[in-house]
């Protein structure tokens, strides 16, 4: 026996912050992920707040809560939240579909549900204003009902339905498909009829997931800018977002007050997306 | 409840999983279907539960044809080898499931399906733990949920459908004698699938095996590992040496190996001896001894015929020791079939 063939045991040092763990690349990745996470949202993000501290206190009231904001808050997170609970509702029914069925052009409509994803938004914004406006082939159908589809809130809401819909489908689509047979065979067995087992074992099942979708299209509803713009009509305190009002304050040199505008909509929704975290842990305390 | 099977047929595709199945299961057994991966077992389990339904022949319970009838219309318990377990609920909420769905005056009040749902839980001896959730049990623990929760409805027939497969083999012993013990307390006509030999014949009162969709025997333990009607039986339930030959004179000979045939006809055959049918005797067929190794009161004996085919030998272990070099083995008994 040499000593070369001896392996070499050094005793190292108990590492500061983390266990030692067999599964490689904390460090990398840890790492990679607080510098992306600077660059690309931290730094911007406080660089808004940074503006905005240059008004004063009762500037920045002036303006963040003026009478035009908002009615353009409400009307912006308003439709938001409206629109992730219609696509909360039908994401689940369209990946119900997609996962349990077999039907002729299945293919395609998955591909469908994807183009919101991919479409530029101005592109689908000016599609449903021409569609849903009162001379369009919806708009016109639904004007002798007395309903104004386009050029107010409602209109506002059917875009943000059409840009959120693939965050809902696609969340709730592999944990539809994970979801084994027998689960429901066992519900089946036990007594329970058709609407029991989807209303007591299916759904209560995707919950998390669908929180996660549901929170992920209302997040998307609320920066959405391009596809609301064509369909709202922009009547401050009507139907004027508050991402619009944000660009009307710009393109007056006004950068401290969309900046205090801008701080506003960040706090809220960083709330509502706690919050909508908090309620997902809570519903995954099963897992 | 008992239970009839008649001329059951089901084919998936093309493929034949059941043909003309027919079985008699009395009020109170405990019964095993035994066979190995594509024999069928499993469906037929289905089409008892009514999660599956035959494209021929019947099924009845009690003299009353429930072929067409729903699994809930049935009462059947089923239990699932990956338990199936509701996970977003607690083991407690699993359990009354079943009571908790019915409707109207059949709904048992909330004292009561606590109180069923408690003795269950003593049943399967997991008090206290009925506010977990399924996520915090073991696969031994979720497996008695899945059995409590089957049980809950108080069902005409309880069906296991490899109900131990996915547990390792101390869990599966113990819950083996559980489910016996359940059994026994309950007196619920019980069927389980398995493909473990060991488990069917440890575990049941009658044991019915099946190859390729159709029933090869249907016997008590003993009936058939000691009178195994087919090859297939003979070779799937218990150890056994495989030999093709040829029967002369009562006598079975392949090679050098001769096992006894009394009273068949002379012909081509396939005959199995079982290990431990084996025994040293001065007029018998020459091996060489390969290896011994001893497993509690017993020795494992690795023989090679002449021409290079291996036997299994079982015996005693004070036998061990003249186990060696060049012997000759002579087999008391035989299963011999003409092929």
């Amino acid at each position: 026996m040499t000593a070369e063939t001896a392996i070499a045991i050094r005793p190292t040092g108990r590492p500061l912050f983390r266990r030692r763990s067999a599964i490689p690349g904390f460090t990398l990745t840890l790492g990679v992920t607080l510098t992306v996470l600077s660059l690309i949202v931290l730094i911007p993000l406080s660089a808004v707040a940074l503006k905005a501290a240059q008004l004063s206190p009762s500037e920045f009231l002036a303006v963040a809560f003026s009478q035009r904001a908002m009615a353009a808050y409400r009307l912006t997170f308003g439709a938001a939240f409206v629109a992730a609970v219609i696509n909360g509702v039908f994401g689940v029914l369209t990946a119900w579909a997609l996962v349990r069925y077999e039907f002729p052009g299945k293919a395609l409509v998955n591909a469908l549900v994807d183009l919101p994803f991919a479409l530029p938004t101005a592109v689908a914004g000016i599609a449903l204003a021409t569609l849903y406006a009162p001379n369009g082939w919806v708009g016109s159908l639904l004007t002798p009902l007395g309903i104004k589809a386009a050029y107010n809130p409602i209109g506002v809401t059917i875009a943000l339905v059409f840009i959120g819909l693939p965050f809902v489908v696609r969340t709730i689509e592999p944990v539809l498909r994970d979801l084994s047979d027998d689960v429901e065979e066992a519900a089946a067995s036990l007594g329970a009829g058709r609407l029991s087992t989807i209303f007591r074992i299916v759904l209560p099942a995707l919950g998390p997931s669908w929180l996660t979708g549901f929170a992920l299209a209302f997040a998307r509803g609320i920066g959405e800018y391009g596809s609301v713009i064509f369909i709202a009509g922009n009547m401050p305190f009507k139907s004027e977002i508050a991402p619009l009002l944000i660009i009307i304050q710009l393109e007056q040199f006004e950068y401290a007050h969309a900046a205090a505008i801008a701080v506003v909509m960040l706090a809220v929704s960083f709330l509502m997306l706690l919050i909508i975290n908090a309620v997902q842990a809570w519903a995954r305390r099963f897992s | 409840m008992t239970i009839s099977i008649r001329s059951v047929e089901k084919k998936f595709g093309r493929y034949p999983a059941l043909n003309k199945v027919g079985l008699e299961i009395a009020d109170g057994e405990l019964l095993a279907l035994l066979g190995p991966s594509g024999s069928g077992k499993t469906t037929l389990l289905r089409v008892i539960a009514g999660l599956e339904f035959p494209d021929a022949g019947q099924v009845l319970f009690h003299d009353q044809d429930v072929t067409f009838a729903s699994a809930a219309a049935r009462r059947v318990g089923f239990v699932f080898q990956q338990y199936a377990l509701f996970k977003h609920m607690t083991v407690a909420k699993n359990i009354a499931f079943g009571l908790d769905v019915r409707k109207g005056k059949d709904k048992p009040s909330k004292v009561e399906i606590t109180r069923r749902v408690d003795e269950l839980l003593r049943l399967v001896e997991l008090e206290g733990l009925g506010g977990r959730y399924p996520s915090q049990l073991s696969g031994g623990q979720r497996q008695r949920v899945a059995l409590s929760r089957a049980l809950a409805v108080q069902p005409s027939v309880l069906l296991l459908d490899e109900p131990f497969g996915a547990l390792d083999a101390t869990v599966r012993k113990s819950l083996r004698k559980e489910l016996r013990r359940v059994h026994d307390a309950t007196g619920v006509t019980t069927i389980f699938v398995t493909h473990d030999q060991e488990e069917a014949l440890d575990l049941a009162d009658r044991v019915a095996i099946l190859n390729q969709g159709v029933i090869e025997q249907v016997g008590t333990p003993e009936q058939v590992h000691d009178h195994p009607v087919s090859p297939f039986v003979c070779g799937f339930v218990g150890e056994s040496n495989r030999f093709e030959g040829v029967v002369s004179g009562g006598r079975f000979t392949s090679g050098s190996v001769f096992l006894p045939a009394t009273g068949l006809a002379d012909g081509p055959a396939v005959a199995f001896a079982r290990p431990h049918d084996f025994s040293l005797d001065g007029s018998g067929f020459e091996v060489r001894v390969n290896r011994v190794h001893i497993q509690g009161a017993l020795a494992h004996v690795d023989a090679e015929t002449a021409d290079g085919r291996r036997i299994d030998v079982v015996t005693s272990r004070d036998q061990a020791e003249h186990f060696t070099g060049t012997v000759r083995l002579a087999a008391r008994k035989a299963h011999v079939f003409p092929a």
